[in-house]
Protein backbone atom coordinates (compact mmCIF):
# COMPACT_ATOMS: atom_id res chain seq x y z
CA UNK A 1 0.00 0.00 0.00
CA UNK A 2 1.48 3.32 -1.12
CA UNK A 3 0.62 6.28 1.11
CA UNK A 4 1.18 9.85 0.06
CA UNK A 5 -0.19 13.25 0.97
CA UNK A 6 0.15 14.44 -2.63
CA UNK A 7 -2.67 14.26 -5.13
CA UNK A 8 -0.83 12.25 -7.74
CA UNK A 9 2.14 9.90 -7.75
CA UNK A 10 4.65 10.35 -10.59
CA UNK A 11 5.27 7.27 -12.65
CA UNK A 12 1.86 5.81 -11.83
CA UNK A 13 -1.53 6.43 -13.38
CA UNK A 14 -4.65 6.47 -11.25
CA UNK A 15 -7.01 4.13 -13.05
CA UNK A 16 -9.84 4.06 -10.55
CA UNK A 17 -11.00 5.95 -7.44
CA UNK A 18 -12.56 3.92 -4.65
CA UNK A 19 -13.67 6.99 -2.71
CA UNK A 20 -12.93 8.55 0.63
CA UNK A 21 -11.19 6.32 3.15
CA UNK A 22 -10.86 7.28 6.78
CA UNK A 23 -9.75 6.14 10.18
CA UNK A 24 -10.24 7.60 13.61
CA UNK A 25 -9.51 6.84 17.22
CA UNK A 26 -10.31 8.63 20.45
CA UNK A 27 -7.74 8.36 23.20
CA UNK A 28 -8.05 9.36 26.81
CA UNK A 29 -5.11 10.48 28.89
CA UNK A 30 -3.56 8.27 31.53
CA UNK A 31 -3.59 9.44 35.15
CA UNK A 32 0.14 8.77 35.64
CA UNK A 33 1.03 10.56 32.48
CA UNK A 34 -1.15 13.47 33.43
CA UNK A 35 0.66 13.77 36.75
CA UNK A 36 3.98 14.11 34.92
CA UNK A 37 2.37 16.58 32.56
CA UNK A 38 1.32 18.61 35.61
CA UNK A 39 4.94 18.82 36.74
CA UNK A 40 6.06 19.77 33.25
CA UNK A 41 3.58 22.59 33.32
CA UNK A 42 5.82 24.27 35.89
CA UNK A 43 9.06 24.17 33.92
CA UNK A 44 7.82 23.78 30.37
CA UNK A 45 9.23 21.49 27.73
CA UNK A 46 8.04 18.42 25.94
CA UNK A 47 5.30 16.18 27.32
CA UNK A 48 6.86 12.90 26.13
CA UNK A 49 4.05 10.74 27.46
CA UNK A 50 1.52 12.64 25.37
CA UNK A 51 3.74 12.61 22.28
CA UNK A 52 3.93 8.80 22.45
CA UNK A 53 0.22 8.47 23.18
CA UNK A 54 -0.75 10.57 20.18
CA UNK A 55 1.77 8.86 17.89
CA UNK A 56 0.39 5.44 18.82
CA UNK A 57 -3.14 6.70 18.30
CA UNK A 58 -2.28 8.20 14.92
CA UNK A 59 -0.72 4.90 13.81
CA UNK A 60 -3.89 3.11 14.80
CA UNK A 61 -6.09 5.58 12.91
CA UNK A 62 -3.86 5.21 9.83
CA UNK A 63 -4.06 1.43 10.13
CA UNK A 64 -7.85 1.59 10.15
CA UNK A 65 -7.77 3.78 7.07
CA UNK A 66 -5.46 1.30 5.31
CA UNK A 67 -7.80 -1.57 6.21
CA UNK A 68 -10.76 0.31 4.77
CA UNK A 69 -8.83 1.03 1.57
CA UNK A 70 -7.84 -2.63 1.24
CA UNK A 71 -11.43 -3.71 1.76
CA UNK A 72 -12.46 -1.38 -1.05
CA UNK A 73 -9.80 -2.82 -3.36
CA UNK A 74 -7.43 0.15 -3.42
CA UNK A 75 -3.68 -0.34 -3.78
CA UNK A 76 -2.69 3.21 -2.87
CA UNK A 77 -3.94 6.08 -0.72
CA UNK A 78 -3.38 9.65 -1.87
CA UNK A 79 -3.97 13.13 -0.46
CA UNK A 80 -3.72 12.01 3.16
CA UNK A 81 -4.78 14.64 5.73
CA UNK A 82 -4.44 14.45 9.51
CA UNK A 83 -6.60 16.24 12.02
CA UNK A 84 -6.67 16.23 15.82
CA UNK A 85 -9.34 17.65 18.03
CA UNK A 86 -9.80 17.79 21.77
CA UNK A 87 -13.33 16.51 22.36
CA UNK A 88 -13.48 16.68 26.15
CA UNK A 89 -11.01 17.85 28.79
CA UNK A 90 -9.18 14.51 28.90
CA UNK A 91 -9.57 13.00 25.44
CA UNK A 92 -8.50 13.72 21.90
CA UNK A 93 -9.72 12.41 18.60
CA UNK A 94 -7.17 11.57 15.95
CA UNK A 95 -8.65 11.51 12.51
CA UNK A 96 -7.02 10.68 9.20
CA UNK A 97 -8.74 10.82 5.83
CA UNK A 98 -7.65 10.37 2.24
CA UNK A 99 -8.68 9.09 -1.15
CA UNK A 100 -8.27 5.42 -1.96
CA UNK A 101 -7.15 4.79 -5.53
CA UNK A 102 -6.13 1.97 -7.81
CA UNK A 103 -2.83 2.66 -9.54
CA UNK A 104 -2.17 1.26 -12.97
CA UNK B 1 0.71 35.26 51.57
CA UNK B 2 1.38 31.53 51.38
CA UNK B 3 -0.23 31.43 47.93
CA UNK B 4 1.99 34.28 46.82
CA UNK B 5 5.08 32.46 48.14
CA UNK B 6 4.18 29.28 46.26
CA UNK B 7 3.58 31.27 43.09
CA UNK B 8 6.95 32.99 43.45
CA UNK B 9 8.75 29.66 43.96
CA UNK B 10 7.01 28.10 40.98
CA UNK B 11 7.97 31.12 38.87
CA UNK B 12 11.63 30.98 39.88
CA UNK B 13 11.82 27.22 39.27
CA UNK B 14 10.12 27.74 35.91
CA UNK B 15 12.46 30.54 34.86
CA UNK B 16 15.61 28.71 35.89
CA UNK B 17 14.90 25.25 34.49
CA UNK B 18 12.90 26.55 31.56
CA UNK B 19 15.69 28.84 30.36
CA UNK B 20 18.31 26.15 30.81
CA UNK B 21 16.24 23.57 28.93
CA UNK B 22 15.58 26.08 26.15
CA UNK B 23 19.29 26.76 25.59
CA UNK B 24 20.08 23.05 25.53
CA UNK B 25 17.21 22.38 23.16
CA UNK B 26 18.25 25.09 20.69
CA UNK B 27 21.83 23.75 20.63
CA UNK B 28 20.45 20.25 20.10
CA UNK B 29 18.15 21.43 17.29
CA UNK B 30 20.96 23.23 15.51
CA UNK B 31 23.26 20.22 15.48
CA UNK B 32 20.51 17.87 14.28
CA UNK B 33 19.39 20.34 11.61
CA UNK B 34 22.97 20.60 10.35
CA UNK B 35 23.22 16.79 10.21
CA UNK B 36 20.02 16.55 8.14
CA UNK B 37 20.58 19.62 5.95
CA UNK B 38 21.18 17.43 2.87
CA UNK B 39 17.46 16.60 2.72
CA UNK B 40 15.39 18.88 0.49
CA UNK B 41 12.15 19.98 2.14
CA UNK B 42 9.33 21.68 0.24
CA UNK B 43 5.61 22.17 0.57
CA UNK B 44 5.05 21.70 -3.17
CA UNK B 45 2.20 19.41 -4.11
CA UNK B 46 3.87 17.68 -7.03
CA UNK B 47 6.53 15.04 -6.58
CA UNK B 48 9.51 14.58 -8.89
CA UNK B 49 9.38 11.40 -10.97
CA UNK B 50 11.81 8.89 -9.51
CA UNK B 51 10.13 5.60 -10.35
CA UNK B 52 10.04 4.51 -6.70
CA UNK B 53 6.89 4.56 -4.61
CA UNK B 54 6.79 7.51 -2.17
CA UNK B 55 6.34 7.14 1.57
CA UNK B 56 4.28 9.12 4.07
CA UNK B 57 6.42 10.47 6.94
CA UNK B 58 5.30 12.19 10.14
CA UNK B 59 6.87 13.87 13.14
CA UNK B 60 5.10 15.19 16.21
CA UNK B 61 5.76 16.76 19.56
CA UNK B 62 3.52 17.72 22.48
CA UNK B 63 4.68 20.74 24.45
CA UNK B 64 3.57 22.08 27.82
CA UNK B 65 2.34 25.60 28.39
CA UNK B 66 4.31 26.31 31.51
CA UNK B 67 3.50 28.37 34.54
CA UNK B 68 6.06 31.11 33.93
CA UNK B 69 4.99 31.76 30.35
CA UNK B 70 1.32 31.81 31.26
CA UNK B 71 2.10 34.25 34.06
CA UNK B 72 3.97 36.67 31.77
CA UNK B 73 1.40 36.24 29.00
CA UNK B 74 -1.35 37.36 31.39
CA UNK B 75 0.44 40.69 31.78
CA UNK B 76 1.17 41.11 28.10
CA UNK B 77 -2.50 40.50 27.36
CA UNK B 78 -3.37 43.64 29.30
CA UNK B 79 -1.61 45.83 26.78
CA UNK B 80 -1.49 43.50 23.77
CA UNK B 81 1.46 42.99 21.49
CA UNK B 82 3.98 40.26 20.81
CA UNK B 83 4.49 37.43 23.25
CA UNK B 84 8.07 36.59 22.28
CA UNK B 85 8.32 33.65 24.67
CA UNK B 86 5.43 31.86 23.01
CA UNK B 87 6.88 32.62 19.59
CA UNK B 88 10.14 30.99 20.61
CA UNK B 89 8.41 28.05 22.22
CA UNK B 90 6.23 27.31 19.18
CA UNK B 91 9.18 27.80 16.85
CA UNK B 92 11.23 25.27 18.81
CA UNK B 93 8.37 22.80 18.86
CA UNK B 94 7.77 23.13 15.13
CA UNK B 95 11.47 22.63 14.39
CA UNK B 96 11.48 19.56 16.63
CA UNK B 97 8.45 18.09 14.82
CA UNK B 98 10.06 18.74 11.43
CA UNK B 99 13.33 17.17 12.59
CA UNK B 100 11.49 14.03 13.70
CA UNK B 101 9.88 13.88 10.27
CA UNK B 102 13.28 14.31 8.60
CA UNK B 103 14.82 11.62 10.82
CA UNK B 104 12.09 9.24 9.69
CA UNK B 105 12.73 10.18 6.04
CA UNK B 106 16.47 9.80 6.52
CA UNK B 107 16.02 6.36 8.08
CA UNK B 108 14.04 5.34 4.99
CA UNK B 109 16.94 6.50 2.81
CA UNK B 110 15.10 9.47 1.35
CA UNK B 111 16.77 12.70 0.21
CA UNK B 112 13.64 14.74 -0.51
CA UNK B 113 10.43 15.42 1.38
CA UNK B 114 7.59 17.22 -0.38
CA UNK B 115 4.17 18.61 0.49
CA UNK B 116 5.08 19.19 4.14
CA UNK B 117 2.12 20.32 6.24
CA UNK B 118 1.91 21.45 9.85
CA UNK B 119 -1.01 20.92 12.20
CA UNK B 120 -1.54 22.41 15.63
CA UNK B 121 -3.98 21.21 18.26
CA UNK B 122 -4.53 21.65 21.96
CA UNK B 123 -4.39 18.51 24.09
CA UNK B 124 -4.30 17.47 27.71
CA UNK B 125 -6.08 18.16 30.93
CA UNK B 126 -7.16 21.71 30.35
CA UNK B 127 -7.62 22.08 26.65
CA UNK B 128 -10.86 23.96 27.24
CA UNK B 129 -9.25 26.56 29.47
CA UNK B 130 -6.23 28.09 27.81
CA UNK B 131 -5.09 29.88 30.95
CA UNK B 132 -4.56 26.85 33.16
CA UNK B 133 -1.96 24.75 31.47
CA UNK B 134 -2.34 21.73 29.30
CA UNK B 135 -0.31 21.28 26.18
CA UNK B 136 -0.35 21.52 22.44
CA UNK B 137 0.58 19.07 19.77
CA UNK B 138 2.50 20.09 16.69
CA UNK B 139 2.41 17.61 13.87
CA UNK B 140 4.42 17.75 10.65
CA UNK B 141 3.68 15.38 7.81
CA UNK B 142 4.86 15.03 4.25
CA UNK B 143 5.79 12.65 1.48
CA UNK B 144 9.33 11.31 1.25
CA UNK B 145 10.61 10.21 -2.13
CA UNK B 146 13.50 7.85 -2.73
Amino acid sequence: MILSNTETIPGYTITHHVGLVQGNTVRAKHVGRDLMAGLKNIVGGELKGYTELLEDARKEATQRMIEEAQAKGANAIVNVRFSTSAITAGASELYVYATGVVLG
Amino acid sequence: MLGFGISAILLLVGVYFGTRAQKQHIANLESREAALSHIIVTNLKTLPATGNPPQLVTGSVVIAFDYFRRFIATFVMLVGGRITMYEEMLDRARREALLRLLEQADAAGSREVHNVRFEFSRVGSSSQKANIGGGAELLAYGTAVL
